[in-house]
This record gives C-alpha cells, structure tokens and sequence, in this order.
C-alpha cells in the first residue's frame, strides 16, 4: 500500500511537468523506493495469489466497430474502465479509441515513465498485404491483444496511475497534439546520451537479463516456428482426412451388410475432423497472438535495459569528469553529477521491480498457455475418443442382435 | 492271479486304445483329404517363421530371398490324441506359395481363390522400408502367408485338395507333384480362350452384377489404401514436429528457476508423444493389410465372373452351331436357300447333286446334329453344374467378407481409440508438469 502512495506523489510530480523530471531526482524518495524494494518484491511474487483483492482498476477492451469515411476506414474499440480510485471522478467510464489512440497512450507512457517497463502493443501492420485488416480475425486478434495491453497497464502500479491513462480511459476526444511534441523532445535527448559515453562495467544482475533475454528471444522463435508449422501439418492432415472419411462414405453404396459400420466410420472420422479443426482454430487464436506478444514484449524490455544502459553511461561520463576537475581544483561533486547517479540508481530499481513483475506474469501466462495446449489437444482426443467408442457399442450392440435373431 | 489277470485286462486295454488311437489319426488324415471336413479340427497350421537366404537361381546368379517355415501339428482336439504330437515343419519359398495358388486357381474355376499377400509393398507411406527384405515387411508377409494358409485350410473345397495338403506335408517332391498334374496345359488354353474376344449374348445378371461389385471394391479399396497412405503420412509429421517441443522446452528450462523442472519433464513427454508415432502407425498397417487382402480378392472374383463367361460363350457358341446345322438340314431337305451362301452359288452354276450325295450329307449332317445335341446338352450341365458350384461359394465369400469387414472396422476403432487414450495420457502427463510450472 506505501509503494502506491509513494507512486501518486510521483505522478503528482510528473504531472504537466516535462519528461526530464518525471523521475523523482530528491534522494529521500529515492531512499524510500530503495527501503520499498524488498516489500515490492515480495508483492510482485504474490500477485496472483491476491491481485483480485489489491486491484482497483478494471479495465475491458471489446466491441470493435469498423467506421467508414471518406477519408479513411478504421476499427474502434469499446474501453470500459470500473474503478474505485480518487483520481477517476466517476466509477465508471466507457469511450471508444482506436488503435493509434493505444499507440499514443503507450508512447505517452514511454516518456513519462522512462525507466519502466511498457506492456507492447500488437504490431501496427502484420503481414502487410496478407492479412486483411479489417477481417473478423484480425479484428478480433487486434483487440484481444490490446486489451491484454490495457490490462497489464492498468495492473501496474506505478503505469496505473499515469495521467495519460487516466485521460485515455476517461476523455472523450483526447487531444494528441501535446503527446507529439514531447515525442521529438525525447527522440533528441536519447540520441544525445546514445551517442555519448561508453559503459564502463554493467552490473551483473543486467547482464543476465540481457543473456535471458537474448536466449528466451531464441527459444520463443524456436516455439512460434513449431507451433506454426504443427498448425500447417495439422491442416494438411485434415485435408486428408476429409478425403480419408469420403472415401468410407462412398463405400457405403456398394454395400448392404457393411453400411451400418462403413457409415459409423464414416462419421467417426467427421468428428475427428471437426474435433482436429476446433484445435487448430484455437492454438492459432489463442496460441500463436500470446507468443507475439511475448516477442514484442522482449522488445520493450531490450529498451528499458539500453535506457538504462545510457544513464548509466551519461552518469560514470559526468562522474569521470568531476573527479578530474575535482583533482585539479577540489571543487565538492556537482549536482548535475549526483542527480544522475540518483537516475541510474532509480532506472536500476524501477527496471528490477518490473523485471520481478514481468518474469512473474511470465511465468503465469506460460503455465496458462501451456496448460491450455495440453487441455486443448485432450480435448480433441476426447471428443474423437467418445465417437469411436459409441460406434463400437452400437456395432457391437448389433452383432449381439444379429446373433439373437439367429438362434431365434 | 485275480489282480494279475485285472492288470493284464488293464494293460490289454491301454494297448487297444493306442491302436484306436493311431489309427483314428490315420484315418482322419484320409478323411480328411477324401471326405474334407474342414481341415482346421484335425490340423493346426501356422507359418512360424522367416528366414534370409542367399543362393544361386535357374542362370546361376547369386539372389537373397526369404523362406517361410510352415508348422503342422494335429490338433489337440482330437480325440484319443494323447500326448501332443509332434510338429512337422518345412520351408516354403514364396515363389512355392504362388505356385501353389496358381494350381488352385486352375483347378478350382468356380471358387474364390484366397489371395497371397502383396509381393512387393504398395500403398507404403513414407517412412516404411519399400524394401522386399525389410524385416517389418518380412514379418508382414508371414502373417498374410499364413493367413493364405488358414483360409484355404477352412475352406469347404479347397481344403480337401491334395497339393494342398502335400504342400503343407511333404518338402521335397512337392513340386513335380504339382506338374504331374498337368494344371498348365489348362492354363495355357484357358489364356488363350481368355485373350480371344467374346460376348455373351444372354449374360447371367448375378454374375455381371458380382463382377461389377467387385471392380467397385477394387476401385473403393484402392482409393481408401491411397489416401490412408497420405494421412498416415501427415499423421507422422503432425506428432514427430511435436517432438521439437521436446527439445526447446529442455533448452528453455536451462535459464529458468521455478519454471525448470517443469518445463523439463513436460518436454520429456513430449518426446514420448512423438515417439508414439511408429507404434500407432505399425498397427495401422495391419488394418491396411486387412483391406489389401480384399483388394486382391476382388481379382479371384473377376476371375471366377471371367470363366463363368467363358463357360457361357461355350454353350451359345455351341447352340449357334447346332441352330446353323439344323437350318443347313431344312435347307438340304426342302431345296431352298434362305441365305445367300457360297453352297448355295455352287450348285446353282453346276447344277443340282444326285440324290445319293443329297442322302449322304443329310445323313452326316444328321450325324453331327445329333453329335452337336450332345455337346450342347454338355454345355449346358457344365454350366449349370458351374454357375451352382460358383454361386454357392460366391455366397460364402460374401458372407464371410462382410464377417471379415466388420471385424477390422470394429478392430480399427479399437485402435483409433487407443490412439486417442495414449494421446490422452501423455498430453496429462504434460499438463501435470506444466501446472507445476
């Protein structure tokens, strides 16, 4: 509970000041925040055991609705917000955004909140040319994936409560101008650090979160590309399959004993057909969108790092150069030098705790989508399971009868 | 003396029975092969084994082929068989089983020959060994042999045959037996009766009907064989790319914590699921075996619809001939000529015959009529006797193939069932890790 009112202030802080500042640069904030951090931890680990009961923040993202002008055709999107916090003057809130509405709000969110991690938006084309952007599945695969990103926003507690979200879920027409302009401001100022100094040493804890990351990105592609092609033989295998139970079908005509069974087989094969596409259907819904997800969302994470990276560097840069002139003329450590030291200090624990907090949704979201490929395919075990088994009851059943009607 | 003489009954007795026993096995052999009960209540048969072999065949060049070695016992059934008698065994060459087959089908016209298993492997799905020496399709063989075997042993007719039952007995002689008795020269007209065009002109319906069942078979069976080749194809693709699972998954688990053992054992099984591929697929076989056994049999039904064709041309052919002779004898007698012929030319230009060379061809061709009534009567019981016998057995046929059918149909659900449990299991198993996650 501390660590979200220590958020407020900050967000109080950050409020229509410019981006520079939004990190609280006073040390006794950032005293706290580092007292906070094991408490954080301890939080993040248990999120999934109480977040229902901590969460005050409910947000949906459903009901596209395609919008025809003459000037353009897009989707919009219906943005339900529940909420019991101070900062939302009402309960309840619903507005229709669009996806360059996502992408402002995850770009304001990016400035403002420099040294955390932000949730990834889907990709704003996918496959250009081979997806129609504005079919049913690419609608509906588009909006599951911005809701998922609105969640994990909304979910965290310093994002959560950013001013920009706070506009996004509750204005009407938001106005994007200002969001712009401090876009080129910051373009500028990480092009200016990045072409700066040279990182001296990287602390250990970041240097396995680059490796994680560099071989987790390498595992994910391996994944998607099996997933992937197990849905292209899965399909090819129906087509066959299809055929496969035609055949039985049209065996059925030169027969007069056989029917029954050639029939039943028949069938049998439909269902496991059908049971075969169903599977398919929902690994490519619901499989393949959360390994993109993940993808984009290494993404964001190689960003922060290389954020941080560069305050890192911009600080032993200043420092480095503070010490000589303090050899020549023993002037005390400028301020400039230690507001920078608090920036890395505070990169390294915003980075920390929302690497706790990633990794823990990771490993949920695994567990959740792992689970679900082996309920999913027991599934289609089971339904074709259950159509052959009646065949042999009703086979039998009629064997049973025949041999009645025999000794009869 | 009295326990003496009690003893000596005994022992008189024992002995007795041994003789009733011998000889009701001798003479249930010769009932057997006279009478034929079916022989599979005096006889068990089984082809128990294959073996490689490397020789050198008719032009001297060295060849590896296969033997199969058939075991023959009494069946214990018997009674008064005593103690277990002891199996006769020799090898047979599948060349042999074809030659034996050959002759039934010769001399058994009217009768559904069981066909031999494929010679070379069709309908093969990628990943089986086309190869004739595999030992998958070895083994194969020797079931489908066997089963060759069975089925002419539990036939009402052909299990009386005695090639036959010297087939099973006897190794060496077996095959001059075979020539003796001069099945080729039938086949040989047979073909060549076969190759010459003919039409029937009043076909029996039960049998065009059966042939054309039987190309719908060939057809059906064919068809079924080929796709199921192609979806067993993509079965094996589906479950083998889920073992890459296996693999990443164990990789993946390397630069996790809690996640680890998880990750780890669900891959394990994964691997499992992709292994379980060739087993599914190697009990699949026998299913299409099954099918193949009818898919050739619909040959031996064609064949039988074929000489039944032949029996029928025969008899037209015949009764055409005694109608010609009979209209040559009206026209002989009343001195007209109905159709334009050359006889009737020749004697206009030359003028007319005496009246003895008038008599004389009558008399001949009196002759031949009477000749031709014969061969026409003949005709006509073969073919009754013919169209009996084949129907009689084409019922049995039909019946025990819709046995037969039903039979693998219910065994290939079973199996598709199993399919389904093993899948069930494993994919569980993986859950139970994956939930430890």
């Amino acid at each position: 509970m501390f660590s979200i009112n220590l958020e407020m202030q900050e967000v109080g802080l950050t409020n229509g000041t410019p981006v520079e500042t939004s990190s609280p640069a006073s040390t006794s904030s950032l005293f706290n925040r580092l007292q906070l951090e094991d408490d954080l931890e301890a939080d993040v680990r248990d999120t999934y055991a109480d977040s229902t009961e901590m969460r005050d923040l409910f947000v949906t993202v459903d009901d596209p609705k395609k919008h025809v002008s003459t000037m353009e055709t897009y989707i919009t999107y219906r943005v339900s917000t529940k909420t019991s916090r101070v900062e939302f003057d009402l309960p309840e809130y619903c507005v229709r955004r669009r996806y360059q509405d996502f992408d402002w709000l995850r770009i304001k969110l990016e400035d403002s909140q420099p040294t955390h991690l932000i949730p990834p938006l889907p990709e704003k084309f996918v496959m250009k040319g081979v997806v129609d952007r504005f079919s049913e599945e690419f609608v509906e695969t588009r909006m599951k994936a911005l809701d998922k990103f609105l969640k994990r926003v909304a979910d965290h507690p310093v994002l959560s409560f950013n001013p920009h979200l706070n506009a996004f879920l509750t204005v009407k027409d938001l106005n994007k101008r200002q969001g712009l302009a401090l876009l080129s401001k910051v373009g500028e100022s990480v092009k200016h650090v990045a072409g700066g100094y040279k990182l001296r040493a990287r602390p250990a804890e970041f240097c396995a979160m680059g490796e994680y990351l560099d071989t987790f990105n390498q595992k994910l592609g391996t994944i998607d590309r099996i997933a992937q092609r197990i849905l292209k033989e899965q399909s090819e295998y129906l087509t066959e399959l299809r055929e496969y139970g035609g055949v039985y079908s049209s065996w059925v005509g030169s027969e007069e004993e056989l029917r029954r069974p050639l029939e039943g087989v028949a069938g049998c094969v439909t269902t496991s057909c059908g049971a075969l596409e169903d599977l398919g259907d929902n690994m490519s819904l619901d499989f393949l969108p959360v390994l993109r997800e993940y993808v984009l969302y290494l993404e964001s994470i190689k960003n922060v790092l290389r954020k941080r990276d560069q305050s890192q560097a911009e600080y032993e840069g200043r420092l480095e150069a503070a010490i000589l002139r303090k050899q020549e003329d023993r002037t005390p450590m400028p301020l400039e030098v230690e507001k920078c030291q608090d920036k890395v200090e505070c990169f390294n624990a915003d980075l920390k705790a929302d690497w706790e907090r990633w990794q823990s949704n990771k490993r949920h979201d695994f567990k959740q989508l792992l689970t679900g490929m082996a309920d999913r395919n027991i599934n289609s075990y089971e339904k074709s399971q259950a159509a052959w088994e009646s065949l042999i009851t009703l086979l039998q059943d009629k064997q049973t009868e025949d041999k009645t009607s025999e000794t009869n | 003396m009295m326990a003496d003489s009690g003893s000596n009954e005994e022992v008189a007795v024992i002995g007795n029975t041994d003789i009733t026993s011998t000889e009701t096995e001798s003479n249930i052999i010769n009932t057997m092969v006279e009478r034929g009960t079916a022989l599979l209540r005096k006889m068990e048969i089984n082809v128990a084994e294959a073996e490689k072999r490397t020789g050198k065949n008719t032009v001297n060049m060295q060849e590896t082929y296969t033997v199969y070695l058939i075991e023959t016992r009494p069946a214990e059934t018997v009674p008064g068989g005593g103690a277990p008698a002891a199996s006769d065994t020799l090898w047979r060459r599948y060349s042999e089983f074809e030659l034996l087959r050959t002759f039934l089908l010769v001399t058994y016209p009217y009768i559904i020959i069981p066909p031999l298993p494929e010679k070379r492997a069709e309908f093969q799905w990628h990943k089986l060994a086309a190869d004739n020496l595999d030992p998958d399709f070895v083994e194969r063989r020797r079931v489908g042999l066997e089963n060759f075997l069975l089925r002419v042993a539990s036939h009402p007719v052909l299990s009386n045959d005695k090639i036959y039952f010297l087939f099973l007995t006897e190794e060496k002689g077996w095959r001059e037996a075979v020539l003796e008795t001069g099945f080729q020269d039938k086949v040989d007209s047979r073909l060549k009766s076969l190759s010459a065009m003919f039409r029937v002109k009043n076909p029996d319906k039960r049998f065009t009907a059966m042939k054309q069942y039987s190309d719908e078979l060939n057809t059906v069976i064919s068809q079924l064989l080929r796709v199921r080749a192609r979806v067993a194809d993509r079965l094996y693709g589906v479950y083998k790319v889920h073992g890459n699972y296996g693999r990443v998954f164990s990789e993946w688990s390397a630069i996790e914590k809690e996640m680890g053992d998880g990750l780890q054992s669900a891959g394990h099984h994964m691997d499992t699921y992709a292994a379980q591929i060739d087993d599914i697929l190697e009990e699949e076989e026998h299913y299409a075996d099954q099918l193949k056994e009818y898919l050739f049999y619909t040959d031996a039904i064609r064949s039988v619809c074929k000489k039944h064709e032949l029996i029928q041309y025969e008899l037209e052919m015949a009764a055409q001939e005694l109608f010609s002779k009979k209209q040559q004898r009206e026209e002989l007698a009343t001195g007209t000529v109905r159709v334009f012929s050359l006889k009737g030319m020749t004697s206009k230009l030359f003028g007319t015959e005496s009246q003895e060379q008038r008599e004389s061809r009558l008399a001949a061709l009196e002759q031949s009529i009477q000749e031709g009534e014969e061969t026409l009567k003949e005709k006509n019981t073969e073919c009754k006797e013919f169209v009996q016998m084949a129907w009689e057995d084409i019922e049995r046929f039909k019946e025990q193939k819709d046995k037969d059918l039903r039979e693998a149909l219910i065994s290939y659900a079973i199996m598709q069932i199993s399919t389904c449990k093993k899948g069930i299991q494993v994919w569980s198993n993986a859950k139970d890790c994956f939930n430890k996650m």
